[in-house]
């Protein structure tokens, strides 16, 4: 039993991660529009169908894994560095720095949900520069707030006294005494930050906000789909499945790693 | 107590204060001249140098900003470029929506997870709590754009029990509650669990237990009253980001609150009404927040004398 909750999401999300990164050498044809097939349901020769357009439904989620995939790992990326940069030099130095990076993260988390992020790819225009913007600017406050906490404590650790004692210079401290033992925490924020924004950069593109037609979002399909589902379910079901399964995954996966790291949760 | 509020409260003003400085940039981040993307392709130089008059968008950064302040502070929204309507009417119009989407997906959501949460720790690891687990993952996985259209399907076009959309009566309130409130009811169904799971462990409890005391007495009076504390801290903070989930939600059900407002301000680019929306979105979160931290204090003399 416990090996099948780890074996199933992983294999989801690896085949997820070689979607998006083999994606453009498949023979895909996400914008061919073919007239005769417009809202075919699910067949042998075309699992999923095709859209109101007449659009393989099948090639466009493929498209759409690549989209959401490299959201994620964008958004991640930039709100972990800045996130920990700006956490461990507020946990470190403490005094008036503190006090008002403090404050800034106040300010960032008085905002409801992914509202901020709705406000500036509104404000922005759509495209998946702005999207990636937008979230990493929501984004970077929860991994600021993890490792200045965790900074506060270990900067009075024997370990770090040692170094400082030793002369070590303070980025030499911070890069060999505080961050590496951060690791857990950040790890298992960052795998939850993958299913908040995968939901997010998809709630984006839901409200037209997100990626520009053509290109596929499993968002903005659920979106086209919404028009007709009663004649044509599969539309608005296989992008909604695919997202959950993926969502799905990497919750679970970050339940099991919030368990093997024995972080408490907040 | 009072200066256990009263610093709260200047804590609360301070992020509040950043929060409009910050919503006060939104309008510069507008890529090129926010006036011509405002009025469009076709406005006469006259046209864009009265709306940049009116913004007040010619003047120094600061200068703007304190006008926005004052402005604020006496009630002055702005007006609408859409409607030239005053937006503080606008807002009053639009809120009590938005509100009563807000409160009855939280119902929503306590009525799912209290006897979810509690069912789940009471009968711990047996098909009841694992069943309950699998829907606590599910919810909080469940993306609310995808949920509402299948509620729509299953529930308004299949057996046309609710209105597909709009705000009519009681019955169009249902499924927007729905697809609102599962998300929260998933988060909430595993903290009551996991608190009452702790509480259960505790010496009173085996008191009561000793007593001869009826297990529903035990759970009711004794369990569910002292892990009542975490949970309205939860609920504080997640009445604010159900204001925040309300948007999409709205525009799913065509719900006439300020998530609809802000999106089709946002489509008609009326920049003004944008930041009024998430002004007071936000502002009510800070609110909401401020007033639990309070009442938690209230219910809690440990937080206030720790603080």
């Amino acid at each position: 039993m416990f090996k099948y909750q780890i074996l199933i999401p992983s294999s989801i999300l690896i085949l997820w991660l070689i979607l998006a990164i083999l994606g453009p050498w498949f023979p895909l044809e996400p914008n061919h529009i073919i007239l005769p097939n417009i809202l075919q349901p699910p067949s042998l020769s075309e699992w999923l169908g095709y859209d109101d357009l007449g659009r393989p439904v099948l090639d466009r989620l493929m498209m759409g894994a690549r989209t959401s995939f490299f959201v994620a790992f964008g958004v991640i990326t930039v709100s972990l560095t800045v996130g920990t940069l700006i956490g461990t030099i507020s946990g470190w130095f403490g005094g008036y720095i503190d006090l008002i990076i403090v404050r800034i993260m106040d300010v960032f988390l008085a905002f409801p949900g992914i509202l901020l992020a709705i406000a500036l790819s509104g404000i922005l225009g759509p495209g998946i520069e702005n999207v990636v913007f937008a979230l990493s600017v929501v984004g970077w406050v929860g991994f600021a707030r993890i490792t200045r906490a965790q900074t506060l404590s270990l900067k009075h650790r024997e370990h770090v006294l040692a170094a400082r004692a030793l002369g070590a210079s303070i980025p030499r401290i911070l890069r060999y005494h505080i961050i590496p033992l951060l690791m857990a925490p950040l790890l298992i924020e960052a795998t939850f930050g993958i299913a908040g924004i995968v939901i997010a950069e998809a709630g984006l593109s839901f409200l037209g906000l997100g990626v520009q037609p053509p290109a596929a979002s499993w968002g903005s399909m659920i979106r086209d789909g919404t028009g007709y589902m009663l004649v044509a379910p599969h539309i608005v079901l296989a992008p909604g499945l695919t997202l959950l399964l993926v969502v799905l995954s990497v919750n679970m996966l970050g339940d099991k790693l919030r368990d093997k790291l024995d972080v408490k949760s907040q | 107590m009072p200066s256990f509020i009263i610093s709260r409260l200047l804590s609360t003003l301070t992020v509040i204060l950043g929060v409009i400085t910050l919503i006060f940039l939104l309008i510069h981040l507008v890529p090129g001249d926010p006036v011509q993307a405002m009025l469009g392709e076709t406005a006469t130089p006259t046209d864009l140098e009265a709306l940049r008059q009116a913004l007040g968008l010619n003047q120094p950064l600061f200068t703007q900003w304190w006008q926005y302040m004052t402005h604020l502070l006496q009630g002055d929204l702005g007006t609408s470029l859409y409607s030239q309507e005053p937006i503080i009417d606008i807002m009053i119009e639009r809120f009590p929506a938005t509100l009563e989407l807000a409160i009855a997906g939280l119902l929503v959501a306590i009525l799912i997870a209290l006897p979810l949460g509690s069912i789940a720790a009471l009968r711990k690891d047996t098909i009841y709590d694992n069943s309950a687990m699998v829907f606590s993952l599910l919810g909080v996985s469940i993306p609310n754009f995808w949920l509402g259209p299948l509620l729509i399907l299953l529930f308004s076009l299949t057996l046309g029990w609710f209105p597909v959309s709009g705000r009519e009566n009681f019955l169009s309130l249902i499924l927007p509650a729905l697809t609102l409130g599962t998300a929260l009811s998933a988060i909430l169904a595993r903290m009551i669990r996991s608190t009452l799971l702790e509480v259960l462990n505790e010496d009173y409890i085996r008191t009561a237990r000793a007593k001869g005391l009826r297990e529903s007495a035990i759970v009711i009076h004794h369990a569910l009253r002292n892990a009542s504390l975490p949970i309205i801290t939860i609920l504080g903070l997640q009445l604010g980001t159900l204001l925040g989930g309300a948007v999409i939600t709205e525009i799913i059900f065509a719900w006439p609150g300020i998530g609809q407002l802000t999106i089709e301000s946002i489509q008609r680019r009326d920049y003004p009404l944008v930041q009024a929306c998430i002004l007071l979105i936000s502002v009510s979160y800070v609110l909401i927040n401020t007033l639990t931290d309070v009442l938690y204090a209230w219910l809690d003399p440990r937080v206030r004398y720790s603080v």
